[in-house]
């Protein structure tokens, strides 16, 4: 297969339980929370941390196998990594480290080749000066040219976004998602934020504790996670537990009984009817009713309670309504403030909200029941 | 002033840089970055000349070289003469009581070196030896320069293990420090003067070179 090929098993000392692939030109993202693997996998693919059992290739090229006993040494794979302190060697100039990656080439060809790189980071003119002369976001465009030197046959990018502030970051983003349609190699790019994933990924990789939970495109991994373990790592708070009641061919939906509320949900024919089930509903499709015009869409699982806390976060407020006579059952919800203040919306208010039929996803119910609890 | 005992010490302090500088980059590289069996016994023996008096590190010299060594009586079969009381000697012996002063200065530079450097550097494509040739050195020489000019001014200076496994030959062993103890013991207080004039004054300069160096490095690293 094409593309690389990424398959790790390991107990101890950072256990592992890995496998993805990522296609030459895809961005997949590793996501999950710190201290999960991320970055020992990123070290894995480079060469410099060999794990107990594993598979590491690319294109037909293997890195490692350590069924066969092959480990090939991190000089000798085209592996180009940002580390999130991109690592510039203090010593040199930014020319010096983008030729650094270039020793194999005549010199003259080297600064030639370290200058066309440079201006394809923006970095045209600078090239004389240290990192420490330069921005974060200066010195992040040089680790990149610099993991580009060597024209990699992966690209490996640790948080590469971590160390600079958000204007920056912004416009990183920006210049990323423009440099990446020239790049024709397989890109992982580790990160503990899902909007960068959302933003910057073609596909999404959820770790948890050096397992991977989840693999698909970004917005499906957040919205349809697999599981109730997945559906907490990618932050949804509306996850709770029901029974299948009936699978309704004709509206399209299975329909779920929610401590005695009816909920229709987006059709999940893998579940039976009698089936105890996890359901959430992301917090951006709950619709709030508005109070002085009622409308169509209150009908669809409509959900009355008592707002029991009430949040303004710079232009949006964020609700939990307790669902009525259930101080158990709370959901959780977004809206503008303008809305939030039109509608009168404050702890101890009654409020009704919809949640949407099709985007409310049914898992499995976790061994471990008490997960849902913690959510 | 003893000429001939300066440029005796002057001599041994070359020479034991020049032995120790290659060695202390390996063991204080390896003692950085490696874990093998027995390391923290490594360091001990490295470091154990700082807490001993010279004098029982100069007795236990003088037993290892001795004759009635392995070490003595192989040195006297291939050379016909003695281990002890010789240069030969007395530089084996200025090498293994500066070991700390090599060792530990490169140590703490090599640790210095963050480990992501070192490993972008392989992820450029160096092999370990360019690795270290065009990032390791070129960091870790604030601690190299250290530990140069701690090793040349210590053999000068050393007193107690050189006279233990040296004597007092002039010409052969004697160095500048026992020179002046000499000159000072033969009420001869003008040389004792001049020479440790010379050494204090040579002392002030090395360091004085050292330290705008390291500056000048820092600076630049930065």
């Amino acid at each position: 297969m094409t593309g690389l090929n990424v398959d790790l098993r390991q107990d101890a000392p950072i256990p592992l339980d890995a496998r993805f692939a990522c296609a030459p030109g895809e961005v997949l993202a590793l996501v999950g929370p710190s201290g999960g693997g991320k970055s020992t996998i990123l070290r894995i693919i480079a060469g410099l941390y060999r794990p107990r059992a594993g598979r590491v290739s690319v294109d037909d090229e293997i890195w490692l196998d350590s069924a066969k006993g092959i480990a090939v040494a991190p000089h000798r794979r085209a592996a180009g990594i940002v580390f999130q302190s991109y690592a510039l060697f203090p010593h040199m100039s930014a020319i010096g480290n983008i030729s650094a990656a270039l020793e194999n080439l005549p010199s003259l060809k080297r600064r030639q080749r370290a200058e066309e790189l440079l201006r394809l980071v923006n970095l045209g003119g600078l090239g004389d000066r240290r990192p420490s002369e330069l921005s974060g976001g200066q010195q992040q465009r040089v680790a990149v040219a610099r993991a580009l030197a060597r024209e990699p046959r992966v690209l490996l990018l640790d948080e590469p976004f971590s160390a600079v502030d958000r204007r920056t970051r912004e416009r990183l983003y920006r210049e990323l998602a423009i440099m990446r349609r020239r790049l024709s190699m397989p890109v992982v790019l580790v990160t503990h934020d899902l909007t960068e994933a959302l933003m910057l990924a073609d596909s999404l990789c959820l770790l948890h504790r050096g397992r991977t939970l989840q693999h698909g495109r970004p917005l499906d991994v957040m919205q349809r996670p697999a599981t109730v373990e997945a559906a907490r790592l990618v932050g949804q708070r509306n996850v709770f537990t029901g029974t299948v009641v009936k699978q309704d061919s004709d509206s399209g939906h299975t329909i779920i009984d929610w401590s005695g509320h009816r909920i229709e949900a987006a059709s999940a024919p893998r579940f039976r009817t009698g089936d105890a089930v996890a359901w959430l509903v992301p917090q951006s499709k709950v619709l709030l009713h508005r109070r002085d015009r009622p409308s169509r869409g209150t009908k669809e699982n409509p959900v009355s309670g008592v707002i029991s806390e009430h949040v303004l976060l710079g232009d949006i407020t964020v609700s939990v309504l307790e669902v009525e006579g259930r101080d158990d059952l709370a959901i959780t919800f977004q809206v503008p403030a303008h809305v939030a203040d039109r509608n009168r919306l404050g702890a101890g208010e009654h409020a009704s909200v919809s949640l949407l039929a099709q985007a409310i996803h049914l898992m499995p119910v976790p061994d471990e029941p008490e997960s849902i609890e913690r959510l | 002033m003893d000429w001939t005992a300066l440029f005796l010490s002057l001599q041994l302090g070359a020479l034991t840089v020049l032995f120790l500088l290659p060695l202390g980059v390996i063991a204080g590289r390896a003692l950085a970055y490696r874990d093998f069996l027995g390391k923290g016994l490594a360091e001990a023996l490295v470091a154990l000349p700082l807490v001993l008096p010279p004098t029982v590190v100069g007795y236990y010299l003088l037993v290892l070289f001795g004759a009635a060594s392995p070490i003595g009586r192989t040195w006297q079969a291939l050379y016909g003469q003695p281990l002890v009381f010789s240069f030969e000697g007395l530089l084996l012996a200025s090498l293994l009581f500066n070991l700390p002063f090599a060792v530990l200065p490169m140590q703490r530079g090599f640790e210095a070196i963050p480990r992501e450097l070192r490993d972008a550097a392989a992820c450029c494509g160096m092999s370990p030896w360019r690795v270290l040739r065009r990032v390791e050195l070129p960091l870790a020489w604030p601690g190299i320069l250290t530990a140069s000019v701690l090793t040349f001014a210590h053999t000068l200076g050393e007193f107690g293990v050189v006279l233990m496994v040296g004597g007092n030959i002039p010409g052969e062993t004697e160095t500048i420090a026992i020179s002046i103890y000499d000159r000072v013991q033969a009420f001869d207080a003008a040389s004792a003067g001049k020479m440790s004039a010379l050494l204090l004054f040579l002392s002030v300069v090395t360091i004085a070179v050292t330290f705008a160096l390291s500056r000048r490095i820092g600076r630049k690293s930065s």
